[in-house]
């Protein structure tokens, strides 16, 4: 069942589109804001409010990178592996920081902290190499140290 | 030297100019001006401007506008789109005017919803630019309050509604007829044209979507004519470019400069020349999907048709820059993985080509080449060229690889060969 709060959030949109089906991809991200991640019981009862079948819901909800569909950490660290910051070094960044938290691209913690993805370029190529903990942006990054970066995030 | 879409950028890191500052640098003017006028005399101007599009493909702000229905019978409600979804790999230019100046992009917005009568308008953002959905939702509210925005705009009897659309991620997403789907609510797949969306666009009603900087030069055009705006050139082309510079370069960075200025200039003068060990091998002018180009360039001026006669395009204007230390295969790999995974699968030639495009060039830098790869990847290079694809996206994932099978061959050859990286 979605919450008052998250049915009142999705209702909110409608006023800015002229129908339920355009506002999908605002309402999968307000269901991710409040539950982290979108199970197949949230498609369903989002179905209904959106008059889609969970199946067109899914086909949306997969096409973009950030409507995630497994649970993930109280953090996301999004690892840019575009171009610029590829030739600033974002493989040997990978590398620390799987061996830094223990898992690699596309894996969880198993404290639950932090989720580690890739990402496509974050716009952000003059301070390669590049990577985003959950809203923030982190440029010029060291992999020496990752660890005080990090350690913002409990 | 005029920097009109920069000035009011603070270099210190400080937030954005609120309304009220932004209105004393001379902010909204524009507005007022194109209120007191007709939507053709708008777009004559910006058609005599000779603005062309900052968004990748350079076509004619102007020309495009002018296919739009005007009129009491043109369908309503029509639409005007700012595309801000910059995931075009090594561009940032974007994130510079909306992190930097969003009251510049609404009343550009204003002045093109006005020149093509546009009811409601949405500001397309892609979901990582963070600081500017803030700094935008800011300046929208700010907009509606001294009725910039809203019903009967500073009591001209023109409307006009923005929304900020915050997207979900991909690349599809930034290309024109993707971008209809994804604000629909749909997959961003792309749309054969014709019809072409300034007749049939968003939702079937006539749509102008727009780059960022495109609509950012239109309150400069507008407050100080065409003329003024084709002398900031060094070339046909008007206006001034956001070029910028990343790669091992001594300072990667953005910078507003006359169009047509010389690679040289962007490369030694304001990115510093290369860093200190290492040499130039090539250069992507205008972000990943444009074809390589080489030290023998860089005399070439940074505009649409000089940049195209040397065998590129200028593309979003933020160059890539490729060094004698870093492996011209593996960055090609590293391309073409973006472009394979971002293929919406619309169309076999990009979901399949692509797909195979990366495979032969991950083998070759795993050491794995085999003697006939070379052959394969041409062929993919004609395969997915222009036309035979829905969209711009293979083929423009096409140009750098048919480029560096060009320059690069050698190198090539050589993991081939060597059955290994020499870089790795």
């Amino acid at each position: 069942m979605l919450t008052v709060e998250e049915r009142q959030e999705i209702e909110a949109e409608f006023s800015r589109y002229p129908n339920k089906r355009a506002v999908s991809i605002d309402a999968l991200k307000i269901i991710q804001r409040h539950r982290g991640w979108v199970s197949d019981e949230s498609l369903r009862d989002l179905g209904k409010l959106l008059e889609m079948t969970p199946d067109e819901l899914d086909g949306v909800a997969t096409f973009y990178n950030l409507v995630f569909r497994k649970p993930v950490g109280r953090h996301v660290v999004l690892v840019c592996d575009s171009v610029s910051c590829w030739i600033m070094g974002c493989e040997s960044l990978c590398k620390r920081l799987a061996m830094q938290l223990g898992v690699s691209l596309g894996g969880t913690t198993s404290d639950g902290r932090f989720t580690v993805l890739p990402i496509v370029c974050l716009g952000a190529c003059d301070h390669a190499p590049t990577l985003m903990v959950d809203n923030d942006l982190h440029g010029d990054v060291q992999p020496e140290k990752l660890d005080e970066l990090l350690e913002r995030y409990k | 030297m005029e920097k009109p879409l920069t000035k009011n950028i603070p270099s210190n890191g400080d937030g954005p100019l609120l309304l009220a500052a932004y209105e004393s640098a001379g902010g909204y003017e524009s507005v007022r001006r194109a209120l007191q006028t007709t939507p053709a005399t708008i777009t004559d101007l910006v058609t005599k401007a000779k603005l062309r599009g900052r968004g990748g493909a350079g076509f004619s702000t102007g020309m495009k506008w002018s296919f739009v229905p005007m009129g009491k019978d043109a369908p309503r409600p029509k639409y005007l789109l700012a595309n801000a979804d910059e995931m075009e790999p090594g561009t940032f230019k974007d994130r510079l005017l909306l992190e930097g100046d969003p009251h510049q992009l609404i009343e550009g917005m204003i002045v093109a919803a006005y020149a093509i009568q546009a009811d409601i308008a949405y500001i397309f953002l892609r979901a990582e630019y963070t600081l500017a959905a803030k700094r935008l939702s800011r300046a929208i509210a700010e907009a509606y309050e001294k009725h910039y925005l809203g019903r009967n705009i500073l009591g001209s009897g023109y409307s006009l509604e923005i929304y900020l659309h915050i997207s979900a991620g991909r690349y599809m997403c930034g290309e024109e007829t993707g971008l209809l789907n994804a604000l629909e609510g749909k997959r961003a797949n792309p749309r054969s044209k014709p019809p072409f969306p300034q007749v049939s666009g968003l939702w079937g009603k006539p749509t102008i979507v727009q780059n960022v900087e495109t609509l950012c030069n239109l309150p400069h055009i507008v407050n100080n004519g065409p003329n003024w705006f084709q002398n900031l050139s060094h070339t046909a082309d008007g206006g001034t470019k956001l070029y910028g510079a990343s790669g091992k370069v001594k300072r990667p960075g953005l910078w507003e400069l006359p169009m047509g200025t010389t690679i040289r200039e962007i490369l030694e003068e304001h990115a510093g020349g290369m860093r200190d060990g290492v040499k130039l091998r090539g250069l992507l002018p205008g972000g990943a999907s444009t074809d390589f180009l080489t030290e023998q360039h860089l005399d070439v001026r940074m505009d649409f048709q000089e940049v195209q006669k040397a065998g590129s395009r200028l593309g979003t204007g933020t160059m890539i820059v490729l060094d004698d230390q870093t492996c011209p295969v593996g960055m090609v790999w590293n391309l073409e993985r973006f472009f394979a995974q971002e293929s919406c699968g619309w169309c076999t030639p990009c979901w399949s080509g692509l797909n195979w495009a990366e495979r032969i060039l991950r083998a070759m830098e795993e050491g794995r080449g085999q003697a006939g790869d070379l052959e394969k990847l041409e062929f993919q290079t004609k395969f997915n060229a222009p036309g035979h694809t829905f969209c711009a996206l293979a083929p423009g994932a096409m140009e750098p690889l048919q480029s560096a099978l060009k320059y690069f061959h050698a190198d090539f050859e050589q993991h081939i060969r060597e059955h290994r990286c020499p870089w790795r």
